[in-house]
């Protein structure tokens, strides 16, 4: 029988947990409770003394101050329902695992590997409600059915001796070690339906190409050999999983024909190797001696040189579809798992920041829900927490990102999550962003163990969200064993321990061992030497599973011991699982049996390319008809209450975005540190004042008139915020990271040509300003399938795309905020404004998107940003910053307010072209634009500087609260307070 | 080696802050300054013997996953040195009588009190007599605060401050006496050395966000009755330059960071009176 300990706080002290979930009911659920309050409960599947236990309650598991404990005896009482809340067996428990890590120290005693210690919350709450009430109470906010188990009883029910029991949840009933084979000389629909039931993401094409390939009398001969002749469930599942979109990235390696509006056709050779590669090619080239780039597309992040000693890797990526199903888990292990991303490049980064954007539906959702979504909120306080825990704790700043709502991120949110590392260049000598396995090389796994979770996380990622998408994808993150793991890998890089590194993430081993395979040429893995969680998995599992928290390194056999004896003194797990080889085979064992014998290169190569064709036809959209307003400020106020616009602080003061001590520029600032950072400075080296500056641009609305200008415009917001605080427009880098509904034309995707043609926009406007601006890209990362999918319910996201810039200041003393600093600062504004509201947040105020697309003019906006850059590297500038959602008006306002300044401006002084109404000067979204302020001791040297850019004088920064907008009449049109501008835009998003 | 102040920060399990706390050591004036993995010190490859001063990071010792501190201080009281089987608190207890030094920050000040390092009232080494609630927020926050020094404190750490500015960063800073007799103990014996105040450091605060936490009576740092063992919830090593200041693009301030005068007196204290 495992025992139970319970934890509760003392009946007089508040217990913030029960405080805030009964905040949430009362909130978010519309439910009235009266009180609740929670018990922590610790199930110990140990045979252990009651003095034991009663040790262990009073020392690491409660709080002598605080806290009450009982042993094998229910605390609960005086409820009307008790919910308790656990894990599902196989889920990972981090409570837990600390747990059961205090409980060998406590008692100094080491447990066997089945003597566990899991975790459990009870929430007893007071209040008239039904069952049917407290169910989704337990399931809608308490917690998530595929993580968690969850037992109710009312006061009735329950019995004060024995309380709910104790409930163990061991993974058990697995029998494990199983080798299925399939014949693959079976009609066409067979073949798509083995497809569909093991979930492989497989085409009819792809499928047919396998059975072609084990089909070849040459292949048959040899694997008699070795393994029988069928393909094992091992082989389908390692080539389901190489072959998936999600790792191949077939729609951007596709031949495309492309069809433009007027016919026009044109054929694509892969949008990657053409616009995304090539533009870097190509800039390369031209920035000569000057290129910063070290390794690009080729390792797991791009990898930058950030002086002569140090180097940058810097990566983001999605993890979209586990967010929705469970946003805490999803988010976390996200982020986790991006940090994994830079710390497996090259030789293994340290890492020293992460960002983090989402696209959420707005919070404040009121229209029925689709099936199986989650509630807008929900999913927003998920992934906020998730991305909380999986930074704060692994002690890595996260200092930049931003949030983006439509209605049509409902059924599938997006969440990036991007993390920098950095490393010396040279390690022992040699570079190190170079990598690599040599036959007779070990094959090592780190870190954390194999389970069940994340099985087909690759190819499930590689299908649309459905009704009946497989639980198994859904993981916790665990920061902490990642962290003891880096720890570790940190120390064993610098003693050169291992020669090449890389990330366990989707696809699990088979994608690791196998992409370092492919430079030595072959690989022998013995599935069954992997540590698990749990006994039962079968071999294909094991190589498959997602679990986090783990790495992969080629080890040279003569520093093994070395290595494997550092592991254990730093507490962290390695493994021998085999060697790489030059065979030129995949090549797997299960207790001696060859379960996987594949050629490498048809693994890798063997994907048939897919032939698409894209099909552009322009949309035409209502223009908007409305009046302009006699006054503005009331206008102005709703802008700055936009979701899109308004504050963010709550979300940003819960991420630690200081931690490693490099802080310069925080994402807020200003008088009251609440104003909007355009973009955040690091100094990495502490005794140094060489800054990092990283920004980013997304502009989702733009896609629904042109996505060409969409990308044009994010590359350019970018860019832009990066140079608003002092980064070098000659020293930066991209990272492209699209987002895209299906645009594969297929009975559930009618509109496919239409969608592969946007993406072809925006990979056209990637290569044209890139080039143009000289930044290239050095990474990325796509995800193709982001639409809902529910009985004859679709929903797709619009097409997204995340550009975030890794710039560099020279010295992060002359950054600059975006903040006014002094009364009788001149205001101007930088940059030319157009008639361009299509896709505008104030269009979109008043229900309308319009035709006219903000077009980025950049040979204009490169003049700019250079001189600007020049300007605040000499000092002149006291404030910029950047114009983008809500236009000149709210880049003004927000200015004014986050100084705690006042602001005069005149309109007329404006430069625009083709701009008549008021309001449309204030609100066009005209890009490469500033707000910036001069002290009037140096409005000479700025304007001598700034010579040949459109630039207006338009007022001056003032004392007091007045914020006033002169019209182009000269009438004031706006009459604001600087108090209530800010109130309207911190108010939305509040705590 | 002999004459030289010597500095060990710990590090792993969780711990984060490492880097910047090990500079700001030097930046204090101390002549070594090593960082220590936990398991250096079990092992018996390192150990405290051999330092002046012992600085505890802030972090998520072991993910805070039984409270803050909870796991990290069980493995303090009850792990045993490898190579000598001594138990490492006995280990900390000599480097305490030896009138050695104790800096623990955010998570490692919450380390100091779950392990009774502090207040440690009559010498009571290892009876815990304060604690950290959760915020009464119930959430994690960065954010800067204005902090009000005790003149009459025997703080060691905080001699001859005022006032600083300094971040905090946690989700359990809501610091909790045991009972009202601890807490008068620690006002008349000066203990309090540290607690939240407004942007004019007038009076201490139970304001939010001044007082970020709900902390009693503002307290965010104390020390032990010798002075020499201190805990601070906010985080001076983040503030070790002007361009940490989160207003420094707006405002006049000293090229130092104010963060860096707790160690510069710690070195002091060390030089005069351990070395």
């Amino acid at each position: 029988m495992a025992h139970r300990i319970e934890v509760a706080f003392k009946g007089e002290l508040r217990d913030p947990l029960g405080g805030k979930i009964r905040e949430k009911v009362n909130n978010q659920l519309g439910l009235e409770v009266e009180s609740v309050r929670t018990v922590d409960v610790y199930t110990i599947d140990v045979p252990l003394q009651r003095e034991e236990l009663e040790s262990l309650a009073k020392g690491p598991y409660s709080d002598p101050i605080t806290q009450v404990w009982s042993v094998d005896c229910p605390l609960a009482q005086d409820f009307d329902w008790m919910i308790e809340v656990g894990l599902l067996p196989g889920v990972t428990d981090n409570v837990g695992r600390t747990a059961r890590e205090a409980l060998e120290a406590r008692l100094e005693v080491r447990l066997k590997e089945e003597e566990r210690v899991y975790t459990s919350c009870q929430y007893l709450i007071r209040g008239g409600l039904s069952r049917d009430e407290i169910e989704t109470i337990a399931t809608g906010l308490l917690g998530n059915p595929l993580v968690h188990r969850f037992e109710i009883r009312n006061r009735e029910e329950w019995n004060s001796v024995k309380g709910i029991g104790s409930v163990v949840p061991k993974v058990t009933g697995l029998t494990g070690g199983r080798i299925e084979r399939f014949a693959l000389e079976v009609p066409d629909e067979d073949l798509l339906s083995l497809s569909k039931e093991r979930l492989l993401a497989l085409s009819l094409e792809e499928m047919k190409a396998l059975q072609r390939y084990f089909g070849r009398k040459e292949i048959k001969e040899r694997r008699k050999i070795r393994i029988e002749e069928q393909i094992t469930d091992v082989e389908l599942e390692a080539i389901a999983q190489t072959w998936s979109e999600h790792c191949k990235h077939k729609i951007f390696q596709a031949r495309i024909r492309y069809i433009d509006e007027d016919g026009k056709e044109e054929v694509i050779e892969g949008l990657f190797d053409t616009c995304i590669r090539g533009a870097t090619e190509v800039i390369r080239r031209s920035l000569g001696e000057k290129d910063q780039c070290l390794s690009v597309f080729t390792d797991n992040a791009g990898v930058v040189a950030f002086n002569e000693q140090w180097s940058l890797a810097f990566k983001v990526e999605t993890h979209n579809t586990p967010s929705a199903l469970d946003p805490y888990g999803g988010a976390l292990t996200g982020i986790v798992g991006v940090n994994r991303d830079p710390f497996g490049t090259g030789k293994g980064a340290k890492l020293i920041f992460n960002v983090d954007t989402f696209c959420f539906a707005p919070p404040d959702w009121s229209k029925p829900l689709p099936p199986r979504v989650l509630d807008p909120k929900r999913i927003f306080e998920g992934v906020r927490e998730g991305v909380e825990h999986g930074g704060n704790k692994s002690g890595i700043p996260t200092v930049n990102g931003s949030i983006v709502f439509d209605d049509r991120y409902v059924g599938q949110p997006l969440v990036y999550c991007g993390t920098c590392g950095m490393m010396p260049r040279y390690i022992q000598g040699e570079p190190s962003h170079i990598k690599r396995a040599d036959p007779g090389d070990l094959v090592v796994m780190v870190g954390g163990r194999i389970g069940k979770d994340g099985i087909h996380g690759a190819t499930f990622s590689s299908e649309e969200l459905h009704e009946a998408s497989p639980t198994s994808a859904v993981q916790i993150g665990d920061p902490i064993t990642q962290k003891r793991m880096t720890d570790f890998l940190l120390v064993a890089r610098d003693r050169n321990l291992y020669k090449s590194i890389t990330d366990n993430g989707a696809g699990g081993l088979s994608s690791s061992v196998g992409e370092m395979a492919s430079g030595p040429g072959g690989c022998e893995i013995y599935l069954e030497r992997a540590p698990l969680k749990y006994p039962g998995l079968d071999p294909w599992e094991i190589l498959l599973s997602e679990s986090q928290e783990r790495m992969t390194l080629a080890v040279y056999s003569a520093k093994i011991d070395e290595l494997l004896e550092l592991a254990n003194r730093m507490e962290v797990e390695a493994t021998v699982l085999g060697r790489f080889t030059d065979s030129g085979t995949f090549h797997c064992f299960w207790h001696g049996d060859t379960v996987a014998y594949l050629d490498m290169d048809f693994l890798h190569e063997g994907v048939p390319r897919m032939e698409l064709v894209a099909r552009w036809e322009r949309p035409h959209h209502e223009e908007p008809e409305f009046a302009l307003s006699e006054e503005l400020t009331s206008t102005l106020e709703r802008m700055l209450s936009r979701l899109n616009i308004c504050s963010k602080e709550t979300v940003i003061r819960q991420y630690d975005h200081e931690v490693q001590g490099g802080s310069a520029v925080k994402p807020l600032v200003g008088k009251k540190e609440d104003g909007p950072g355009d973009a955040a400075a690091i100094r990495p080296l502490l005794d140094s004042f060489e800054g990092v500056v990283v920004s980013s641009g997304i502009c989702p609305r733009y896609s629904d008139i042109d996505t060409y200008h969409m990308m044009a415009c994010a590359i350019d917001e970018a860019i832009r915020n990066n140079v608003a605080v002092g980064g070098n427009p000659a020293r930066m880098a991209g990272l492209d990271n699209f987002c895209w509904p299906d645009p594969v034309k297929s009975d559930k995707t009618p509109d496919g040509e239409y969608k592969l043609a946007q993406l072809v926009r925006a990979n056209k406007a990637l290569y044209d300003y890139t080039t143009t601006y000289g930044v290239p890209c050095i990474s990325g990362k796509d995800s193709m399938k982001n639409d809902y999918l529910a009985g004859d319910i679709k929903i797709s996201i619009p097409p997204t795309v995340l550009f975030s810039v890794l710039g560099k200041i020279e010295d992060v003393r002359r950054a600059v905020t975006m903040d006014a600093k002094a009364p009788g600062d001149l205001v101007y504004v930088l940059g030319m404004t157009y008639d361009e509201l299509g896709g505008s947040e104030y269009f979109a105020m008043h229900g309308y998107i319009g035709n006219k697309v903000p077009q980025v003019q950049a040979w204009e906006a490169k003049e700019l940003y250079y001189k600007l850059h020049e300007a605040i590297m000499e000092g002149v500038v006291a404030s910029c910053h950047d114009c983008s959602d809500g236009g000149l008006g709210v880049a003004l306002a927000e200015s004014a307010f986050a100084g705690g300044l006042g602001m005069e401006v005149d309109l007329r002084k404006v430069p625009s072209t083709g701009v008549e109404r008021d309001d449309y000067l204030l609100f066009s979204e005209s890009q490469s634009r500033f707000v910036a302020t001069v002290h009037p001791t140096m409005q000479e040297a700025f304007l001598s500087i700034m010579k040949g850019i459109y630039l207006g004088e338009i007022g001056r920064v003032t004392r007091g609260r007045r914020f006033i907008v002169i019209n182009q009449k000269g009438q004031k049109i706006i009459q604001g307070d600087i108090s209530r501008l800010k109130e309207a835009w911190q108010r939305p998003l509040r705590f | 080696m002999q004459g030289e102040v010597r500095v060990i920060v710990l590090a792993g399990n969780g711990i984060n802050c490492e880097y910047e706390t090990a500079y700001a050591c030097k930046l204090g004036g101390a002549d070594a300054v090593d960082i220590v993995h936990i398991n250096e010190l079990l092992l018996g490859e390192r150990r405290l013997d051999d330092y002046h001063l012992l600085c505890l990071p802030g972090g998520f010792m072991d993910g805070d996953d039984l409270g803050a501190a909870k796991a990290c201080a069980n493995r303090f009281r009850h792990a045993k040195i490898a190579t000598t089987g001594e138990r490492f608190w006995d280990q900390v207890m000599r480097f305490v009588q030896k009138g050695r030094l104790i800096l623990g920050i955010c998570n490692g000040f919450q380390l100091m009190a779950k392990l009774g390092l502090i207040p440690a009232l009559g010498g009571g080494y290892g009876e815990q007599k304060v604690t950290f609630a959760f915020n009464d927020s119930s959430r994690f926050e960065d954010r800067w605060v204005h902090l009000k020094a005790n003149p009459h404190s025997p703080c060691v750490f905080t001699k001859g401050l005022e006032r600083v500015f300094l971040p905090v960063r946690h989700g359990e800073g809501k610091f909790l006496p045991a009972s009202r007799s601890v807490m008068r103990k620690l006002k008349e014996k000066g203990l309090i050395c540290l607690q939240y105040t407004d942007e004019r450091y007038r009076g201490t605060t139970m304001k939010y966000p001044l007082n970020p936490n709900g902390s009693v009576e503002g307290v965010a740092g104390i020390c032990d009755e010798t002075g020499r063992l201190f805990g601070i919830m906010p985080h001076p090593e983040a503030y070790l330059h002007r361009t940490n200041h989160p207003r420094w693009t707006r405002e006049e301030l000293p090229e130092e960071g104010a963060g860096v005068i707790f160690l510069r007196n710690a070195v002091e204290y060390i030089r005069e009176n351990v070395l």
